[in-house]
């Protein structure tokens, strides 16, 4: 049983760009996937076709057994629901507090009323009250998000992509502009929520390094291609040089030794 | 280049810059034939005719209550106006911004409609709609709401695509609706923006609200234009001041009110 699926899918941007080249892969429940490649590979790109963020120029994305491309409406936005999304920049409404951007996670299950108004129930309050707590968040739960750091503002972005009880997340560089004690506190985060809810993590990564530690798989793309797709330790430097182009690769191994030794 | 030859160049820029200054002046004075010495020696005279004249006497003070309503009715037509423009104008505004267009087709109008809108001077607005509606309040109100209107838009357009992008895109990621992204998202982020603004356009209208009584007969503008064609000059000043009054009040409040919010 797949929960998605991703066959021959082209984006283009305009004529020119092609963004994805016929990509095709699928993931099973449970499954902790980091996508890995250079900058304009089309990882972003991906990521937003899975929930529609943006159209698929062809070809077809399953999700939990519902062809993606064609949604419109109200069937678009419970598929919404059932994907969190967590962004390099977080994404928040700075100037309202932890709380109110955590609840924003459950506007897709609203009525246009309710969400006009912003009416949330008793439960929905006390489940995202719960995930501030387990996010280790109860201090701030009242605090305006622009008075955050940076690693809490990226918590507050986990917890409303969870308050939605989502299958699976789309993770968009959450760590691109986090220090390096909290980018290790968000991916064990990340790791945390895949191993004991069991849903789905797809996550784009600039570290090669992370990506290999926390993944169970790698998906590395090139210019719209997918060049590797496979578990981490089958990785051969051949294929970083592949993904990422010589030069880049050569700095990405030293890394990597580094790390190793 | 040497740094000797650098500043040579400065001051002789300088230098030809006051003179294209002093020939342009004395250019104007030659061709409206205006005596500067006679004009220079105006001034005193003015001042002292203004003192003598403009000192609102007692009968300015018995016009104190029909002063002071005019004044009110002024200074609720520029709340309204700028009130009520300013919820069309953030309406428009949604529409015009990239980042809550419904369809990119929108965004042209909308802004086109702000420009147009914006770029006709309030008084000439007010000519414009005395055909329509004659010598009457409303004359007044639409102008200033068409100003207004055209000025909120375009700041708005850029606010909203300022402050709110990144969590109008997290908000659609979660599948919530057009109305609730905007309720929910962009507007608790640009209300200070917005409010702030407001504040600013009531200031502004309440000046040309004044101007534009002048023209339409109503409120206090249209009393300071009485009294001084009927030569009540101490009436009329009474008005200036206080209408210079109420402006200084209600820029005070509306910067409290600023450094409350923002
Ligand atoms: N809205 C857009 N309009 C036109 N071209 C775009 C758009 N978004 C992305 N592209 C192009 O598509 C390609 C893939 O972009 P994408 O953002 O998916 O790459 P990425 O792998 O996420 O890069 P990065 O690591 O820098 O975030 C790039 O060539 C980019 O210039
Ligand atoms: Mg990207």
């Amino acid at each position: 049983m797949t929960i998605l699926e991703v066959d021959s899918v082209i984006k283009r941007y305009g004529t020119e760009t092609v963004a994805l080249d016929n990509v095709s892969f699928s993931v099973q429940p449970g499954e902790f996937v980091a996508i890995i490649g250079p900058s304009g590979a089309g990882k972003s790109t991906l990521l937003r076709c899975i929930n529609r963020l943006i159209d698929v120029t062809s070809g077809d994305i399953r999700f939990a057994g519902v062809s993606v491309p064609q949604l419109r409406g109200a069937a678009l936005r419970r598929h919404r629901t059932q994907i969190g999304m967590i962004f390099q920049h977080y994404n928040l409404v700075n100037r309202l507090s932890v709380i109110e951007n955590v609840l924003h996670g459950r506007l897709g299950y609203k009525n246009t009323l309710q969400g006009i108004l912003g009416l949330y129930s008793e439960q929905e309050k006390r489940d995202a009250v719960r995930i501030l707590e387990t996010l280790g968040l109860t201090e701030q739960m009242y605090k305006r998000c622009d008075q955050l750091s940076g690693g809490q503002k990226q918590r507050v972005g986990i917890a409303r992509a969870l308050v939605q009880k989502p299958k699976m997340l789309l993770c968009d560089e959450p760590i691109a502009s986090l220090d390096p004690s909290s980018a290790k506190v968000i991916m064990d985060t990340l790791q945390d929520i895949n191993r004991t809810m069991g849903i789905t993590v797809l996550v784009n990564l600039h570290q090669v390094d992370v990506a290999l530690h926390y993944a169970e798989r790698i998906i590395g793309v090139n210019k719209g291609r997918i060049i590797y797709d496979g578990a981490p330790h089958a990785l051969s430097n051949a294929q970083i040089y592949q993904i990422y182009g010589s030069e880049a690769g050569e700095l990405i191994l030293d890394l990597k030794e580094r790390y190793a030794a | 280049m040497q740094p000797e030859a650098f500043f040579r160049r400065r001051r002789l820029q300088s230098l030809l810059f006051l003179l294209i200054i002093t020939a342009l002046t004395y250019g104007g004075i030659l061709m409206t034939q205006f005596d500067v010495t006679q004009g220079l020696m105006a001034i005193p005279r003015a001042f002292s005719w203004a003192i003598a004249n403009f000192i609102p006497d007692e009968r300015a003070w018995s016009r104190l209550p029909r002063i002071l309503e005019k004044l009110q009715e002024t200074v609720l037509m520029a709340v309204a106006s700028s009130s009520i423009a300013s919820v069309f104008g953030l309406g428009l505004a949604l529409l015009g911004a990239n980042t809550t267009r419904p369809h990119p087709w929108f965004s042209l109008p909308a802004r086109a409609l702000a420009s147009v809108f914006r770029n006709i001077d309030v008084s000439v607005w007010a000519l414009i709609l005395l055909f329509s509606f004659g010598q009457s309040g409303f004359t007044g109100f639409f102008a200033l709401f068409f100003v207004t209107l055209g000025f909120i838009t375009r700041v708005m357009v850029e606010t909203i695509d300022e402050v709110s992008t990144d969590s109008v895109e997290a908000l659609r990621a979660t599948g919530a609706g057009y109305t609730a992204i905007i309720s929910q998202s962009v507007i608790p982020a640009c209300l200070p923006q917005l409010i702030s603004w407001v504040l600013y356009m009531i200031e502004t209208n309440i000046r040309s609200a004044t101007l534009v009584g002048i023209l339409t007969g109503t409120g206090i503008g249209f009393l300071f234009d009485l009294y001084f064609k009927n030569f009540s000059y101490g009436s009329a000043s009474l008005v200036v001041l206080l209408t210079v009054a109420v402006v200084l009040i209600i820029e005070t409040v509306s910067n409290y009110v600023r450094r409350v919010i923002l």
